[in-house]
């Protein structure tokens, strides 16, 4: 377990950035203390300091996980983001998107959801734009990218992140 | 099972069409069949043989039912030969068989259940026995017309009419049957069971029917179902009813025979047969329900010890069935009252689990996978059983505390404390299967866990890794006898050994457990044991022993509800307080059987047992070479005898307990010399080194006066302590200089260690003798001193327990190491050397 370099944090931090923009430092100074991201394995995790500490006891090969998992560095180096990290990105989510109850089901087995499932979607969203989607009781269900310029009657591609 | 013989559809009975018809063949037959035909063959009951000799008094339309001289023995089921008249007349059948058989069923319908199958299958097998009686006449008559017969038992016993006439053929049935029994003790045949199953076989369900007749009879109790005439086989015979060539053994012969035997021992001064004993009939019921329920034989004893045998066919009764499906809401996400209205909008039929809980549910039915709601994906709650519910509320983490689980897979208990903490605090989730631990990474991530470290150890490395945590849960590893509703394999797999070996490893973990728990944390110092068996090996067994080798007592769980564990089970006796450890059973609570144990650490301290250190001396010995070179110039000073005393004592002291004196390094030595020190003067100090060195090394300081009190009292250190103050005060010049002549003789560095803290005021070489002593206690624990070692990175005097043997010319000032042990206690405690 080690702290992240700093190419693996700019690579990170962009990424997040995508889908809360500049509220990723609100992730590190949190009121309950503050968190700071490790590596361990190839996977970033999210822990508090206190847990730290007694993490840290533990031998590198006997330790399995801590916090909160945020996602994992590619063998390419890229950063992937788990579903894990869901939790935290929901609340500084800059583009939303909220799909039907109908489809809602459908999306969180694996499957695609087109135009016609969404029910809102916050103005202004580009294409390609990280988004967080919610359904319509505001219950986040997934980060994931836009795939494509939207129109009517097309499909969007919208993916829906497992994890662990 | 066959076809139930159905009251309500009772053919008509009396002169009607079957009967004129039968009575014809009857008539006709008697005339043809030889009148002594039936006397001839020795299978004829005594009934069989009345009815023969009324036929042949003349009784033309006598409605007796005659025993077809080759008649297959009736299955003994019904009593009172009610199925001899039925194998006879089915065996008599001219005319239709099968009408018989269903009139025979008819007849039946009040006898026995099973009855009827048997008759039929007699039926099909004797299909052409010589013998034309016609029984159905009889037992139609003998119900229109009791004043006629006398015989037809099975006719008599009908419903409302069966205990006049009970009563009435008894008399002369019960005569006859004492002969039957002496008859069939000889022939030993099989019960009812092989007469269904193997009626080649088995000819004398009628004679042992006779017997149990008379059981039923002399008991006044006329029960209209097969009696259990023959529940014993003679002595002498085998088992039957798993001849390979009888096919599988009719389970509902087995299952009424269970049931029998059941309500035979619960009253068996009346309702024994007689000559037989009562481990007969025990050994009986356990074949057969082994046979039954499909369980090994080392299961089925066991079980038979455990229960009484009411409870025994309920339990075994419960385990066929699985528990109700439970599910426990994440209170990080969601509140039981939504959790509960989103599911039923899904379809999904449940309640609240019971007043116990606050966040459990149970499912009745559901028509969406429960496992792949939207709400569970989302961590809204988690899948688990009622009993696994318990353990947490009884361990009641409390937040910002640092809790140890050290088997967590698959992760519910684990969820379960954090969400009790909120999030606060730390969890240190442990399981020893990496696989299984994958399980728990993801059950922890979905449902919102942030405050636990999941890590991949044998539990009973823990106290090295990390200790010092305020609760410890240890849900060990176990046969899994409480839930084989889950796992019906438990049934056959499990055999002495399977539970020793898991009761041993139990033992270790919980040894272990028991070490990690800070026993001075402000909030905790609790320690909660579960097994999800029922095996008093596992469950009692390990917590007495856990209380005999530690410093721990056993607490009430805070579960009023659940049966209390024993106290006492068979020839092994356990300790009072075990009265608060509980016991949960699947056809008692509907639950999985569960055993839950709490208890609490008030020393942190290892008491050393009776047995010699001297063992874990050798090892150390290495050791002293590196601490002798400081020492030996000082201890050389001090008196050879005393050393060699010393020695000898300290062999012996470390045979006793090297755990313990690991232990005492790790806690017991800081935290016994801290809270002395602290405490007192030098003096005391002293004396609590001495103590310490006595508690690790006990006759080391050969403290003369002290040897024998510490050989015999390591266990309980506080009461030493009041005694040897004084004895350590008498020595508290003289133990310095023995531990430094100790020290080279004996291979007890901790007691170095030790003894420096007094000693530093005393003698400056003190320090290093101490240092050494405790370095030796260390040094007793080769993996655990190392361990200590590593921790004890600062060498001040009272950390020298933690600190490594090596650095043994530490003079800590007393002051000084005073403060610091209880500062530097902790941080050992936590942190780890990497």
């Amino acid at each position: 377990m080690r702290p992240l370099t700093e190419e693996e944090t700019r690579v990170m931090f962009e990424k997040i950035a995508k889908y809360i923009g500049e509220n990723l430092q609100l992730l590190v100074d949190r009121p309950d203390g503050t968190y700071c991201f490790r590596l361990h394995k190839d996977r970033v995790y999210y822990v508090s300091e206190k847990i730290l500490k007694l993490a840290a006891n533990i031998s590198g090969d006997k330790l399995v996980s801590l916090g909160t998992c945020f996602g994992k560095f590619t063998k390419t180096h890229k950063f992937r983001l788990h579903i894990t990290a869901l939790d935290y990105l929901a609340p500084y989510a800059k583009y939303k998107v909220w799909i039907k109850p109908g489809a809602e089901q459908s999306f969180l087995y694996g499957n695609h959801v087109l135009k016609s499932g969404l029910g809102r979607i916050t103005e202004n969203t580009s294409q390609y734009q990280g988004v967080v989607v919610y359904s319509m009781a505001d219950v986040p269900l997934s980060p994931l990218n836009l795939p494509r310029h939207i129109k009517e009657g097309e499909k969007l591609l919208l993916h829906h992140q497992e994890a662990n | 099972m066959g076809r139930k013989l159905d009251p309500t559809k009772k053919e008509k009975r009396g002169p009607g069409r079957k009967a004129r018809k039968q009575k014809g063949a009857e008539t006709e037959l008697a005339k043809f069949l030889p009148a002594g035909g039936d006397e001839n063959s020795k299978r004829l009951s005594s009934r069989a043989r009345k009815r023969a000799a009324k036929r042949r008094l003349g009784s033309a339309e006598a409605p007796e039912t005659n025993k077809s001289p080759g008649a297959k023995p009736l299955p003994g089921k019904l009593p009172k030969g009610f199925c001899k008249p039925f194998g006879v007349s089915a065996g008599a059948v001219q005319t239709p068989g099968k009408k018989e058989a269903s009139s025979l069923f008819n007849m039946a319908r009040g006898k026995k259940r099973p009855a009827p199958t048997h008759s039929s299958a007699e039926e099909e097998e004797e299909d052409s026995e010589g013998d034309g009686v016609v029984n159905q006449e009889d037992l139609w008559g003998s119900e229109d017309s009791d004043a006629d017969m006398i015989d037809d038992y099975g006719a008599g016993s009908n419903s409302e009419d069966e205990d006049e006439d009970d009563d009435e053929e008894l008399l002369p049935i019960e005569r006859a049957a004492r002969k039957q029994k002496a008859q069939e003790a000889v022939a030993g045949d099989q019960w009812s069971e092989e007469e269904t199953d193997e009626e080649e076989e088995e000819e004398q369900v009628s004679a042992e029917s006779g017997p149990r007749e008379d059981e039923e009879s002399e008991g006044g109790l006329q029960i209209n179902v097969d009696e259990e005439e023959p529940l014993l086989p003679p002595a002498g015979e085998v088992e039957q009813d798993i001849l390979p060539e009888q096919g599988a053994p009719d389970l509902q012969c087995v299952h009424k025979r269970i049931q029998d035997i059941v309500g035979v021992l619960r009253d068996f001064g009346t309702q024994r047969e007689e000559g037989r004993s009562r481990s007969e009939y025990l050994q009986r019921l356990r074949k057969d329900l082994a046979t039954y329920y499909s369980y090994g034989d080392f299961l089925l004893g066991k079980l038979m010890d455990l229960f009484p045998l009411s409870e025994l066919v309920e339990f075994l009764e419960a385990n066929e069935v699985p528990r109700p499906i439970t599910l426990r809401t994440n209170t990080l996400k969601t509140r039981r009252r939504d959790l509960a209205q989103a599911l039923i909008n899904r379809g999904v039929n449940l309640d609240p689990l019971g007043k116990w809980s606050k966040t459990g549910l149970v499912v009745y039915d559901s028509s969406v996978p429960i496992g792949a709601t939207p709400e569970y994906l989302a961590g809204h709650y988690m899948l688990q059983g009622a009993s696994s519910m318990l353990p947490v509320m009884a361990l009641a983490p409390q937040e910002h505390e640092r809790i140890l689980d050290m088997c967590c897979a698959p992760g519910g208990k684990t969820s379960y404390i954090a969400q009790l903490m909120k999030n606060t605090g730390v969890i240190l989730a442990n399981d020893a299967n990496a696989e299984r631990l994958k399980s728990v990474v993801g059950n922890l991530h979905r449902l919102g866990v942030t405050n636990a470290i999941i890590s991949h150890y044998d539990g009973r490395q823990f106290p090295k890794v990390v200790g010092g945590f305020d609760r410890v849960l240890l849900d060990a590893p176990c046969s899994g006898t409480g839930v084989i509703s889950k796992d019906p394999a438990v049934k056959t797999n499990k055999d002495e050994k399977d539970i020793l070996r898991c009761a041993h490893l139990q033992k270790e973990l919980l040894l272990s457990a028991i070490d990690s728990v800070n026993a001075s944390s402000k909030t905790g110092g609790y320690l909660v044991y579960c097994t999800c068996s029922i095996m008093v090996e596992e469950n009692e067994w390990v917590v007495d022993y856990a209380l005999k080798k530690r410093n721990v007592r056993l607490v009430p769980t805070g579960l009023d509800f659940g049966q209390e564990g024993f106290t006492r089970f068979r020839e092994r006796r356990f300790h009072p307080t075990l009265r608060s450890t509980r016991r949960f059973y699947p056809h008692t609570h509907n639950m999985d059987g569960f055993f839950i144990a709490k208890f609490k650490k008030f020393s942190n301290s290892i008491p050393q047992s009776q047995t010699g250190n001297s063992a874990t001396s050798t090892p150390t010995n290495p050791d002293l070479p590196n601490v002798n070179g400081q020492v030996t110039p000082k201890s050389e000073s001090g008196s050879p005898s005393t050393k060699k005393a010393g020695q000898a004592k300290q062999r012996l002291q470390k045979q006793q307990h090297p755990k313990k004196s690991s232990f005492q390094k790790q806690n017991g030595i800081s935290k016994g010399t801290d809270t002395e020190l602290s405490t007192v003067s030098a003096v005391t100090k002293a004396q609590a080194s001495s103590k310490l060195q006595d508690s690790s090394q006990p006759p080391e300081t050969a403290a003369v006066v002290r040897e024998p009190k510490e050989a015999g009292k390591l266990k309980q250190q506080s009461p030493k302590l009041q005694s040897s103050r004084k004895a350590a005060f008498r020595k508290q010049r003289a133990p310095p200089k023995t531990m430094d002549t100790d020290l080279p003789a004996a291979p007890s560095l901790s007691k170095t260690q030790a003894t420096p803290k007094p000693e530093d005021r005393d003698q400056p070489f003190g320090n290093t003798t101490g240092a050494e002593k405790v370095k030796h206690q260390v040094a007793e624990q080769p993996f655990k001193k190392a361990a200590f070692q590593k921790r004890d990175g600062t060498p001040k005097g009272l950390k020298t327990p933690t600190v490594s043997s090596r650095s043994s010319s530490r003079p800590p000032p007393a002051k000084r190491r005073k403060s610091q042990s209880r500062g530097s206690l902790q941080p050992a405690l936590t942190s780890v050397d990497g």
